[in-house]
């Protein structure tokens, strides 16, 4: 077995406990899934009878998604926190695969929200998406990358006493380039303008973030 | 096989004002023990979780060689087991599926067979499939062994050992320990007397 195929299967290893973990408590499901619904359900019942354009049904997209994520994500560390399991997996796991691990499942379970979200907004909203590839990319990347830097803020939060708290305050500055990107993308594809910009900007905050997580993710996980 | 062994140079940890401990120093080599006790509050856990790399020492140095050659901090994990009160394993998961885990993340290729043979030495053959969460304080403290013994470290760390067992936990802990010292290094943290004496040398810290 070559060094890169081991920590492919630690960090495989620390992704599927998790997921099973998630699968038998709903420990952040719960949360996101009901934030989800209810701020979906206000901003359709809210706006939905108005004739709103493309660029304001973009942005209540993604600040439902962003809510959403800032009510579950940050828990994956957290939860190591709290049920004083962390120190155990410091010992037997290399941090690089406890971040990978991490940002797979944070992925997988952003993805899954969109997957209920996402239809649902598109029939309340009445959107009539024009370019389904942009729409569909837009989205894939800018979740991917909201879970990268939602992964390595809630690993840095996860020992504070104001957890809750500070993944929003810190999340959305960081946050703040990709969300005004996606959002501007989103519209251009509800529009049918290709977005190819947008998807690059997009496509190279990920790249950054997940790089510059893995090189900072030693500090954090073990100071 | 290479030796192994910890030496840790003037350490000292302090948190905010109040100075925990200060130079300490001592080595433990190969085959022998170490046993560190006093009062309440004096330290003890706080030094093994130094000496495990779980904790930065306010200045001091700790040091795991293998014949004589410094080991990395990341080459160390694979060396050392730990078992200690305040850490848990995954109270969701049942006991086989935590050692499952735990097996993964260490690279180790363990089947099911021998996972329940370990849980059988800690006494838990017959409960393998039971979620954690519904295990007892000494059936977690039994889980925990196991969980630090699934890679036979060469580096034990015992603090307070027999926390919560009853005396068929003991007497397995008296064999784990037995063995550890044959094969090994044991650093054990605790007030009993009894557990004092598994240790070549004795560690005082607040005296």
């Amino acid at each position: 077995m070559t060094k890169y195929s081991a920590w492919a299967r630690e960090a495989w290893a620390v992704f599927q406990k998790d997921l099973l973990s998630e699968l038998r408590t709903k420990y952040a499901l719960n949360a996101i899934v009901m934030f989800a619904i209810v701020t979906l359900s206000a901003v359709s019942f809210a706006v939905g009878q108005f004739a709103v354009g493309n660029d304001v049904r973009a942005a209540f997209l993604w600040i439902v998604l962003f809510f959403s994520a800032m009510s579950g994500l940050g828990r994956v560390f957290v939860k190591e926190e709290d049920a004083s399991t962390v120190q155990v997996l410091r010992l037997a796991a290399r941090s690089s695969a406890v971040y990978t691990g991490k940002l797979l499942f944070n992925m997988v379970l952003l993805f899954a929200l969109a997957a209920v979200v996402v239809p649902l907004f598109v029939v309340l909203m009445a959107l009539d998406v024009l370019d389904l590839v942009f729409f569909v990319g837009t989205l894939g990347l800018g979740i991917a990358g909201l879970a990268g830097a939602a992964t390595i803020i809630a690993a840095i939060i996860a020992k504070a006493s104001a957890k809750g708290e500070l993944f929003a305050v810190l999340s959305f500055p960081i946050l703040l380039p990709l969300l005004i990107t996606a959002i501007g993308g989103t519209r251009k594809a509800l529009d049918g303008v290709a977005a190819a910009g947008e998807f690059q900007v997009l496509l190279s905050y990920l790249v950054v973030m997940v790089t510059v997580s893995l090189m900072l993710f030693d500090f954090v996980w073990n100071d | 096989m290479p030796m192994i062994a910890l030496e840790f140079h003037d350490l000292a940890k302090r948190y905010s004002r109040r100075q925990v401990f200060s130079a300490l120093s001592g080595s433990v080599a190969e085959g022998r023990s170490l046993a560190i006790t006093g009062p309440n509050g004096s330290g003890k856990s706080t030094l093994v979780r130094v000496l495990c790399g779980l904790a930065r020492p306010t200045s001091g140095t700790v040091t795991v060689r293998l014949d004589g050659m410094e080991l990395l901090p990341a080459d160390c994990r694979a060396e050392i087991g730990l078992v200690a009160p305040d850490m848990a394993l995954y109270h969701e998961l049942t006991a086989l599926e935590n050692l499952s885990f735990f097996a993964k993340v260490r690279g180790l290729a363990i089947g099911t067979a021998e996972l329940r043979a370990l849980l059988g030495r800690v006494g838990l053959g017959d409960r393998g499939d039971d979620l954690v969460g519904l295990y007892s304080s000494g059936m977690r403290q039994r889980l925990k062994y196991a969980q630090a013994l699934l890679h036979r470290p060469r580096l034990l760390f015992l603090d307070e050992p027999t926390a919560y067992l009853d005396e068929a936990g003991s007497a397995m802990v008296s064999e784990v320990i037995a063995e550890q010292r044959r094969h090994g290094i044991l650093v054990l943290a605790t007030n009993e007397p009894g557990e004092v004496v598994f240790g070549d040398e004795v560690l005082r810290l607040g005296a």
